[in-house]
Protein backbone atom coordinates (compact mmCIF):
# COMPACT_ATOMS: atom_id res chain seq x y z
CA UNK A 1 0.00 0.00 0.00
CA UNK A 2 1.42 3.23 -1.05
CA UNK A 3 2.33 5.60 1.99
CA UNK A 4 0.96 8.52 0.23
CA UNK A 5 -2.84 9.02 -1.34
CA UNK A 6 -2.33 9.36 -4.81
CA UNK A 7 -2.54 12.57 -6.39
CA UNK A 8 -5.72 12.88 -8.91
CA UNK A 9 -4.31 13.52 -12.16
CA UNK A 10 -5.62 12.97 -15.95
CA UNK A 11 -8.95 11.29 -14.33
CA UNK A 12 -10.17 13.65 -12.79
CA UNK A 13 -12.17 15.02 -15.45
CA UNK A 14 -14.13 11.57 -15.75
CA UNK A 15 -14.13 10.86 -11.73
CA UNK A 16 -17.77 10.01 -10.91
CA UNK A 17 -19.20 12.85 -8.06
CA UNK A 18 -21.22 12.54 -5.46
CA UNK A 19 -23.34 9.05 -4.71
CA UNK A 20 -21.48 7.64 -7.79
CA UNK A 21 -18.16 8.23 -6.19
CA UNK A 22 -19.20 5.75 -3.67
CA UNK A 23 -20.01 3.01 -5.77
CA UNK A 24 -17.09 3.66 -7.97
CA UNK A 25 -14.32 3.99 -5.01
CA UNK A 26 -15.42 0.61 -3.48
CA UNK A 27 -15.55 -1.37 -6.39
CA UNK A 28 -12.02 -0.35 -7.70
CA UNK A 29 -10.82 -3.50 -6.57
CA UNK A 30 -7.32 -1.52 -5.18
CA UNK A 31 -8.19 0.86 -2.55
CA UNK A 32 -11.38 2.32 -1.18
CA UNK A 33 -10.06 5.47 0.16
CA UNK A 34 -8.85 7.03 -2.83
CA UNK A 35 -8.11 10.75 -1.12
CA UNK A 36 -6.64 9.10 2.54
CA UNK A 37 -3.11 7.69 3.31
CA UNK A 38 -3.05 4.25 4.68
CA UNK A 39 -2.19 6.26 8.09
CA UNK A 40 -4.89 8.35 7.97
CA UNK A 41 -7.13 5.65 7.22
CA UNK A 42 -6.21 3.37 9.58
CA UNK A 43 -6.20 6.21 12.68
CA UNK A 44 -9.89 7.11 11.39
CA UNK A 45 -10.68 2.98 11.32
CA UNK A 46 -8.76 3.05 15.01
CA UNK A 47 -11.20 6.27 16.09
CA UNK A 48 -14.14 4.12 14.97
CA UNK A 49 -13.70 1.27 17.42
CA UNK A 50 -12.64 3.48 20.00
CA UNK A 51 -16.15 5.21 19.43
CA UNK A 52 -17.61 1.79 20.32
CA UNK A 53 -15.78 1.31 23.98
CA UNK A 54 -16.61 4.57 24.53
CA UNK A 55 -20.50 3.86 23.25
CA UNK A 56 -20.56 0.92 25.43
CA UNK A 57 -19.34 2.84 28.30
CA UNK A 58 -21.93 5.27 28.21
CA UNK A 59 -24.62 3.08 27.25
CA UNK A 60 -23.90 0.88 30.49
CA UNK A 61 -24.09 4.04 32.37
CA UNK A 62 -27.53 4.98 30.91
CA UNK A 63 -28.85 1.09 31.93
CA UNK A 64 -27.66 1.59 35.94
CA UNK A 65 -29.55 5.35 35.73
CA UNK A 66 -32.43 4.21 34.14
CA UNK A 67 -33.08 1.14 36.48
CA UNK A 68 -31.82 2.35 39.60
CA UNK A 69 -34.91 2.66 42.04
CA UNK A 70 -32.31 5.16 44.56
CA UNK A 71 -31.92 8.32 42.97
CA UNK A 72 -29.33 9.57 41.25
CA UNK A 73 -26.55 11.76 42.72
CA UNK A 74 -27.16 15.52 41.01
CA UNK A 75 -24.27 16.11 39.14
CA UNK A 76 -25.36 20.03 39.03
CA UNK A 77 -24.32 19.88 43.10
CA UNK A 78 -21.53 17.17 43.43
CA UNK A 79 -19.45 18.97 40.83
CA UNK A 80 -19.86 22.76 42.04
CA UNK A 81 -17.41 24.23 43.32
CA UNK A 82 -17.33 26.99 46.42
CA UNK A 83 -15.56 30.13 45.11
CA UNK A 84 -15.57 33.18 47.21
CA UNK A 85 -18.39 32.08 49.65
CA UNK A 86 -20.89 30.80 46.82
CA UNK A 87 -21.21 27.24 45.33
CA UNK A 88 -20.77 27.57 41.68
CA UNK A 89 -22.52 24.62 39.97
CA UNK A 90 -19.86 22.62 37.55
CA UNK A 91 -17.35 25.28 36.77
CA UNK A 92 -14.82 22.96 36.97
CA UNK A 93 -16.17 20.85 34.74
CA UNK A 94 -16.96 24.22 32.37
CA UNK A 95 -13.10 25.29 32.36
CA UNK A 96 -11.94 21.63 31.99
CA UNK A 97 -14.40 22.27 28.37
CA UNK A 98 -13.07 25.26 27.53
CA UNK A 99 -9.19 24.44 27.76
CA UNK A 100 -10.28 21.21 25.83
CA UNK A 101 -11.69 22.83 23.48
CA UNK A 102 -8.63 25.46 23.00
CA UNK A 103 -6.41 22.60 22.75
CA UNK A 104 -8.34 21.75 19.67
CA UNK A 105 -8.27 24.49 18.19
CA UNK A 106 -4.51 25.36 18.51
CA UNK A 107 -3.96 21.16 16.94
CA UNK A 108 -6.47 22.82 14.32
CA UNK A 109 -3.83 25.41 13.41
CA UNK A 110 -0.67 22.98 14.09
CA UNK A 111 -1.76 20.86 11.12
CA UNK A 112 -2.78 24.07 9.02
CA UNK A 113 0.94 25.13 9.38
CA UNK A 114 2.26 21.60 9.18
CA UNK A 115 0.74 21.44 5.80
CA UNK A 116 2.44 24.59 4.55
CA UNK A 117 5.77 23.13 6.09
CA UNK A 118 6.14 25.87 9.20
CA UNK A 119 8.58 24.33 11.34
CA UNK A 120 8.47 26.46 14.04
CA UNK A 121 4.76 27.75 14.43
CA UNK A 122 4.08 23.54 13.74
CA UNK A 123 6.07 22.76 17.23
CA UNK A 124 4.81 25.40 19.23
CA UNK A 125 1.23 25.35 18.62
CA UNK A 126 1.51 21.27 19.25
CA UNK A 127 3.41 21.84 22.64
CA UNK A 128 0.08 24.51 23.09
CA UNK A 129 -2.08 21.56 22.64
CA UNK A 130 -0.18 19.54 24.84
CA UNK A 131 0.02 22.09 27.79
CA UNK A 132 -3.52 22.21 27.94
CA UNK A 133 -3.93 18.74 27.32
CA UNK A 134 -1.77 18.25 30.49
CA UNK A 135 -4.50 20.92 32.15
CA UNK A 136 -7.18 19.12 31.25
CA UNK A 137 -5.77 15.90 32.94
CA UNK A 138 -4.02 18.26 36.12
CA UNK A 139 -7.43 19.21 36.54
CA UNK A 140 -9.61 16.20 36.39
CA UNK A 141 -7.04 14.75 39.19
CA UNK A 142 -8.02 17.21 40.94
CA UNK A 143 -11.71 16.53 40.71
CA UNK A 144 -10.92 12.70 41.39
CA UNK A 145 -8.88 13.89 44.72
CA UNK A 146 -11.97 15.51 45.93
CA UNK A 147 -14.55 13.20 45.46
CA UNK A 148 -12.78 10.37 47.17
CA UNK A 149 -12.23 13.09 49.67
CA UNK A 150 -16.24 13.33 50.00
CA UNK A 151 -16.14 9.65 50.34
CA UNK A 152 -17.49 8.85 46.27
CA UNK A 153 -16.19 5.07 45.54
CA UNK A 154 -17.04 2.70 42.95
CA UNK A 155 -19.36 1.08 45.26
CA UNK A 156 -20.84 3.66 47.44
CA UNK A 157 -21.28 7.69 47.96
CA UNK A 158 -22.83 9.78 50.34
CA UNK A 159 -25.73 11.37 47.93
CA UNK A 160 -27.51 8.65 46.17
CA UNK A 161 -27.49 5.88 43.88
CA UNK A 162 -24.61 3.33 44.52
CA UNK A 163 -23.81 2.92 40.34
CA UNK A 164 -23.07 6.65 40.07
CA UNK A 165 -19.18 6.19 41.59
CA UNK A 166 -18.34 3.16 38.93
CA UNK A 167 -20.09 4.96 36.02
CA UNK A 168 -17.64 8.30 37.10
CA UNK A 169 -14.65 6.73 37.84
CA UNK A 170 -14.75 4.44 34.81
CA UNK A 171 -15.79 7.26 31.99
CA UNK A 172 -13.74 9.83 33.13
CA UNK A 173 -10.94 7.53 34.09
CA UNK A 174 -10.83 6.23 30.15
CA UNK A 175 -11.33 9.31 28.90
CA UNK A 176 -8.43 11.27 30.89
CA UNK A 177 -6.31 7.87 30.25
CA UNK A 178 -6.44 9.17 26.29
CA UNK A 179 -5.92 12.37 27.01
CA UNK A 180 -2.75 11.46 28.51
CA UNK A 181 -1.45 8.94 25.90
CA UNK A 182 -2.51 12.25 23.25
CA UNK A 183 -0.47 14.69 25.63
CA UNK A 184 2.60 11.59 25.08
CA UNK A 185 1.55 11.24 20.77
CA UNK A 186 1.67 15.25 20.94
CA UNK A 187 5.36 15.75 22.61
CA UNK A 188 6.67 12.91 20.87
CA UNK A 189 5.21 14.33 17.09
CA UNK A 190 6.42 17.64 18.22
CA UNK A 191 9.98 16.74 19.18
CA UNK A 192 10.05 15.70 15.25
CA UNK A 193 8.43 18.43 13.96
CA UNK A 194 11.12 21.02 15.80
CA UNK A 195 14.11 18.77 14.84
CA UNK A 196 12.89 19.33 11.23
CA UNK A 197 12.74 15.20 11.02
CA UNK A 198 10.31 15.83 7.89
CA UNK A 199 12.42 17.92 5.63
CA UNK A 200 15.66 15.90 6.27
CA UNK A 201 14.11 13.08 5.47
CA UNK A 202 15.09 11.17 8.80
CA UNK A 203 13.92 8.03 9.15
CA UNK A 204 11.87 7.15 12.36
CA UNK A 205 13.51 5.17 15.32
CA UNK A 206 10.83 2.04 15.44
CA UNK A 207 9.39 2.24 11.52
CA UNK A 208 13.40 2.83 10.00
CA UNK A 209 11.01 5.10 7.35
CA UNK A 210 10.99 8.47 6.45
CA UNK A 211 8.28 10.44 8.28
CA UNK A 212 6.06 12.90 6.34
CA UNK A 213 3.92 15.98 7.49
CA UNK A 214 0.75 14.11 7.52
CA UNK A 215 1.36 13.05 10.80
CA UNK A 216 0.51 16.08 12.34
CA UNK A 217 -2.95 15.78 10.73
CA UNK A 218 -3.02 11.76 12.05
CA UNK A 219 -2.55 13.33 15.43
CA UNK A 220 -4.60 15.81 14.94
CA UNK A 221 -7.17 13.24 14.53
CA UNK A 222 -6.76 11.10 17.71
CA UNK A 223 -6.63 15.05 19.72
CA UNK A 224 -9.44 16.25 18.07
CA UNK A 225 -11.38 12.60 18.93
CA UNK A 226 -10.32 13.12 22.50
CA UNK A 227 -12.11 16.36 22.73
CA UNK A 228 -15.10 15.02 20.77
CA UNK A 229 -15.63 12.28 22.99
CA UNK A 230 -15.86 14.89 26.28
CA UNK A 231 -18.48 16.89 24.34
CA UNK A 232 -20.54 13.50 24.63
CA UNK A 233 -19.43 13.03 28.34
CA UNK A 234 -20.12 16.47 29.36
CA UNK A 235 -23.62 16.64 28.30
CA UNK A 236 -24.95 13.23 29.53
CA UNK A 237 -22.76 12.56 32.09
CA UNK A 238 -22.39 15.77 33.82
CA UNK A 239 -24.95 17.69 32.67
CA UNK A 240 -27.92 15.42 32.27
CA UNK B 1 4.65 30.26 1.65
CA UNK B 2 1.35 28.45 0.84
CA UNK B 3 1.57 28.22 -2.81
CA UNK B 4 4.91 26.04 -2.59
CA UNK B 5 3.35 23.04 -1.31
CA UNK B 6 -0.18 24.13 -2.40
CA UNK B 7 -2.09 20.31 -3.53
CA UNK B 8 -0.58 18.73 -0.15
CA UNK B 9 -3.02 17.83 2.77
CA UNK B 10 -5.78 19.81 3.86
CA UNK B 11 -5.41 23.35 3.34
CA UNK B 12 -7.91 25.89 4.42
CA UNK B 13 -7.32 29.43 5.42
CA UNK B 14 -7.13 29.58 9.31
CA UNK B 15 -9.74 32.22 10.14
CA UNK B 16 -12.46 29.21 9.12
CA UNK B 17 -10.81 27.23 12.50
CA UNK B 18 -11.02 30.60 14.60
CA UNK B 19 -14.67 30.77 13.41
CA UNK B 20 -15.19 27.09 14.25
CA UNK B 21 -13.46 27.90 18.00
CA UNK B 22 -15.54 30.94 18.63
CA UNK B 23 -18.68 28.69 17.51
CA UNK B 24 -17.45 25.89 20.07
CA UNK B 25 -16.94 28.54 22.83
CA UNK B 26 -19.99 29.86 22.12
CA UNK B 27 -22.14 26.52 22.36
CA UNK B 28 -20.50 25.36 25.15
CA UNK B 29 -21.08 28.32 27.06
CA UNK B 30 -24.51 27.44 26.37
CA UNK B 31 -24.98 23.86 27.36
CA UNK B 32 -22.90 24.85 31.11
CA UNK B 33 -26.02 28.11 30.87
CA UNK B 34 -28.67 25.19 30.38
CA UNK B 35 -27.51 24.11 33.73
CA UNK B 36 -26.53 27.47 35.44
CA UNK B 37 -30.20 28.14 35.08
CA UNK B 38 -31.69 25.10 36.51
CA UNK B 39 -33.45 24.74 33.38
CA UNK B 40 -35.54 21.21 33.55
CA UNK B 41 -37.61 18.57 31.76
CA UNK B 42 -37.91 18.24 27.90
CA UNK B 43 -36.53 21.86 27.71
CA UNK B 44 -33.05 20.76 29.40
CA UNK B 45 -32.92 17.46 27.63
CA UNK B 46 -33.63 18.70 24.24
CA UNK B 47 -31.09 21.66 24.56
CA UNK B 48 -28.42 19.33 25.67
CA UNK B 49 -28.99 17.08 23.10
CA UNK B 50 -28.92 19.86 20.66
CA UNK B 51 -25.53 21.74 21.64
CA UNK B 52 -23.71 18.79 21.72
CA UNK B 53 -24.92 17.46 18.02
CA UNK B 54 -23.70 20.61 17.03
CA UNK B 55 -20.66 20.61 18.74
CA UNK B 56 -19.49 17.14 17.65
CA UNK B 57 -20.53 18.08 13.57
CA UNK B 58 -18.79 20.95 14.17
CA UNK B 59 -15.34 19.30 15.80
CA UNK B 60 -15.74 16.16 12.90
CA UNK B 61 -16.97 18.30 9.91
CA UNK B 62 -14.22 20.98 9.98
CA UNK B 63 -11.35 19.60 12.63
CA UNK B 64 -11.31 16.65 11.23
CA UNK B 65 -12.18 17.60 7.77
CA UNK B 66 -14.22 15.19 7.39
CA UNK B 67 -16.66 17.86 5.33
CA UNK B 68 -13.62 17.71 2.33
CA UNK B 69 -13.39 13.90 2.64
CA UNK B 70 -14.28 11.66 -0.22
CA UNK B 71 -17.21 10.13 0.71
CA UNK B 72 -15.90 6.44 0.56
CA UNK B 73 -14.53 7.66 3.58
CA UNK B 74 -17.03 9.59 5.13
CA UNK B 75 -19.80 6.78 5.02
CA UNK B 76 -17.33 4.00 6.12
CA UNK B 77 -16.50 6.02 9.29
CA UNK B 78 -19.81 7.58 10.22
CA UNK B 79 -22.47 5.20 9.25
CA UNK B 80 -21.22 2.34 11.65
CA UNK B 81 -22.05 4.31 14.96
CA UNK B 82 -25.43 4.82 13.81
CA UNK B 83 -25.80 1.14 15.06
CA UNK B 84 -25.20 2.17 18.47
CA UNK B 85 -28.83 3.94 18.61
CA UNK B 86 -29.77 0.68 17.98
CA UNK B 87 -27.75 -0.25 21.32
CA UNK B 88 -29.22 2.72 23.01
CA UNK B 89 -33.09 1.87 22.32
CA UNK B 90 -32.16 -2.18 23.48
CA UNK B 91 -31.03 -1.01 26.78
CA UNK B 92 -33.70 1.52 27.28
CA UNK B 93 -35.80 -1.46 27.07
CA UNK B 94 -34.03 -3.40 28.89
CA UNK B 95 -33.42 -0.76 31.48
CA UNK B 96 -37.07 0.07 31.97
CA UNK B 97 -37.60 -3.80 32.51
CA UNK B 98 -34.93 -4.00 35.55
CA UNK B 99 -36.56 -1.13 37.05
CA UNK B 100 -39.75 -2.40 36.63
CA UNK B 101 -38.77 -5.78 37.87
CA UNK B 102 -37.03 -4.10 40.58
CA UNK B 103 -40.06 -1.97 41.79
CA UNK B 104 -42.78 -5.01 41.59
CA UNK B 105 -40.76 -7.56 43.25
CA UNK B 106 -38.14 -6.29 45.79
CA UNK B 107 -39.69 -3.69 47.00
CA UNK B 108 -38.29 -0.20 45.51
CA UNK B 109 -40.44 2.40 44.90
Amino acid sequence: MPDVAPADTQDSMTQPTGWRSLAADWSSDQRAFRSASWGKAMMWIFLLSDTFIFSCFLISYMTVRMSTVVPWPNPSEVFALEIGGTKVPLILIAIMTFVLISSSGTMAMAVNFAYRHDRVRTAVLMLATAVFGATFVGMQAFEWTKLIHEGVRPWENPWGAEQFGSAFFMITGFHGTHVTIGVIFLLLMARKVWRGDFNQQRKGFFTSRKGRWEIVEITGLYWHFVDLVWVFIFALFYLW
Amino acid sequence: MAHAVAHEGQQHPIRLYLIVWGWLFILSACSYLVDYFQLHGLLRWSLILLFMALKAGLIVAVFMHMAWERLALTCAILLPPLAVLVFVGIMVFEADYTLFTRAEFFGGR
